[in-house]
């Protein structure tokens, strides 16, 4: 059905890769600052707050520059990593995966914190005199409450990852087999002489992944639900 | 003997609550109308509101002492809680609700023990089922069930009844005389209905816009019309 050369089936592949571990490295942070949104008062929250859905609304061209001068490998973070960790994002595909998560973060981060907010907090209440410390609270009750927001924060997080392209393009180029995804494999065969055809290929995986992740958060909310209310 | 010792002060908003009072065991009756403080009271025993100044002791146990700064969080105080709402877990079977406790504490099953409670209660046939779909006398149940199965020190019951219609009054009242003469573990009642703490108090504490006016026997609740204060 799909007439792809093994170099768009790498694009389709590292697309996926990348927005895989880009979500599932996003979301532990997703959930720790909803929560530090949703349930903490400190000076200067509404700065964290715009920082955190900054990307949302800045040209995402601007957000993979910042990561460029910051995360580059002669960038003082970026520099850092590589030295202590061995971690580097600089044209490598860690580095898409970086951008894509900074890019859905906000998406992510959105729905956890109302899924939080809306949290009848009495049951943590009756939770704790029932013996469950401040962890177990959030284990048992919290987190299990919040699931639903959770898994529309993750299926956002996800498909925004999958289309990213500007601050992916911008931080760690275009490089085939390593940085080039979906979209950035469609916009280079839209450049040269005849490459639409090709694209036409690529595009109707990318609908199909939507299609795919939309089907599977509407899935996940369903079962969600089930659990919560019962049959 | 006294098994509960309690003397806090508290301001909230235009309320000052002062209270001072002390049980020995049974059932001590909390009465008064709304307002006058009943829930904040146990709330400061369970440990979810912190008193501004006071003390409260339960069994030569310090849970709180505004001078010496001891303030024993609600999770290590053992003591069961039932909510005027019930507050189920929604997202757990009445068996894991009841299995809290238990597991919270990381103590080992007692098959024994769990199945004497829920027969006490009756509620062996709701076991599977989720919060949502029980009735509210039975969900009332199920949350005395689960304070009691986390081997309580202290029950504290606020207004278990108030959701209820008074048919669902009539079928939970007989199972909390039962609790009181079986379980031996001593209980705050916290209501503002004189005829259900009839039924259920052995000595009454009656409070008053934040403070206590009068405590002793069942005869504090005399001269209060059937359906209690408003």
């Amino acid at each position: 059905m799909f007439d792809l050369s093994p170099a768009e089936w790498t694009a389709v592949e590292l697309s996926l890769r990348i927005a895989v571990v880009a979500t599932v490295c996003a979301l532990p942070f997703g959930i720790f600052i909803g929560w530090v949104l949703a349930r903490t008062q400190f000076w200067g929250k509404t700065i964290l707050d715009g920082i955190v859905f900054l990307p949302l609304v800045l040209p995402p061209v601007v957000t993979g520059y910042l990561l460029l001068i910051w995360f580059g490998r002669k960038a003082p973070i970026g520099a850092f990593l590589d030295q202590h960790f061995g971690i580097v994002f600089s044209f490598r595909w860690t580095g898409a995966a970086l951008a894509c998560g900074v890019m859905g973060f906000p998406l992510m981060v959105r729905p956890i914190r109302l899924a939080l907010e809306a949290i009848d907090r009495r049951l943590e209440d009756a939770a704790a005199t029932l013996g469950a410390n401040r962890a177990w609270v959030f284990l048992t009750v919290t987190l299990p409450l919040a699931l639903p927001g959770i898994v529309v924060g993750v299926v956002l997080c996800f498909a925004r990852a999958l289309g990213e392209f500007g601050a992916t393009i911008t931080f760690v180029s275009n490089i085939p087999g390593e940085t080039q995804t979906i979209s950035a494999a469609i916009y280079t065969l839209t450049q040269v002489p005849g490459g639409d055809a090709a694209a036409g290929g690529l595009v109707l995986i990318a609908i199909a992944l939507a299609f795919a992740a939309l089907l599977a958060s509407q899935w996940l909310a369903r079962r969600a639900a089930i659990r919560f209310h019962g049959e | 003997m006294i098994v509960l010792a309690i003397e806090v002060e508290k301001q909230l908003g235009a309320l000052k609550l002062a209270v001072r009072f002390n049980t020995a065991g049974g059932a001590t009756a909390l009465f008064g109308a709304s307002g006058a403080g009943k829930t904040s009271v146990v709330n400061m025993i369970a440990g979810l509101l912190t008193p501004d100044r006071g003390s409260i002791v339960l069994d030569d146990a310090v849970l709180f002492d505004a001078t010496k700064k001891i303030d024993v969080p609600p999770h290590l105080r053992r003591i069961g809680y039932v909510f005027q709402e019930g507050r189920l877990f929604p997202h757990m079977s009445v068996r894991q609700n009841l299995d809290y406790g238990r597991r919270m504490s990381a103590r080992p099953r007692d098959a024994k023990g769990f199945d004497r409670i829920v027969a006490l209660l009756d509620i062996g046939h709701l076991l599977d089922r989720r919060p949502r779909l029980l009735s509210g006398g039975e969900r009332q149940r199920v949350a005395v069930g689960r304070a009691l199965l986390m081997q309580p020190r202290l029950l504290l019951l606020d207004e278990p009844l108030a959701s209820l219609d008074a048919a669902h009054k009539r079928e939970i009242l007989p199972y909390l005389v039962r609790l009181r003469d079986e379980a031996g573990i001593p209980i705050v009642y916290v209501s503002h209905t004189a005829a259900e703490l009839r039924r259920i108090a052995t000595t009454v504490v009656r409070l008053d816009a934040g403070r206590v006016v009068g405590s002793g026997g069942l005869e504090l609740l005399e001269g209060v019309d059937v359906d209690g204060l408003a």
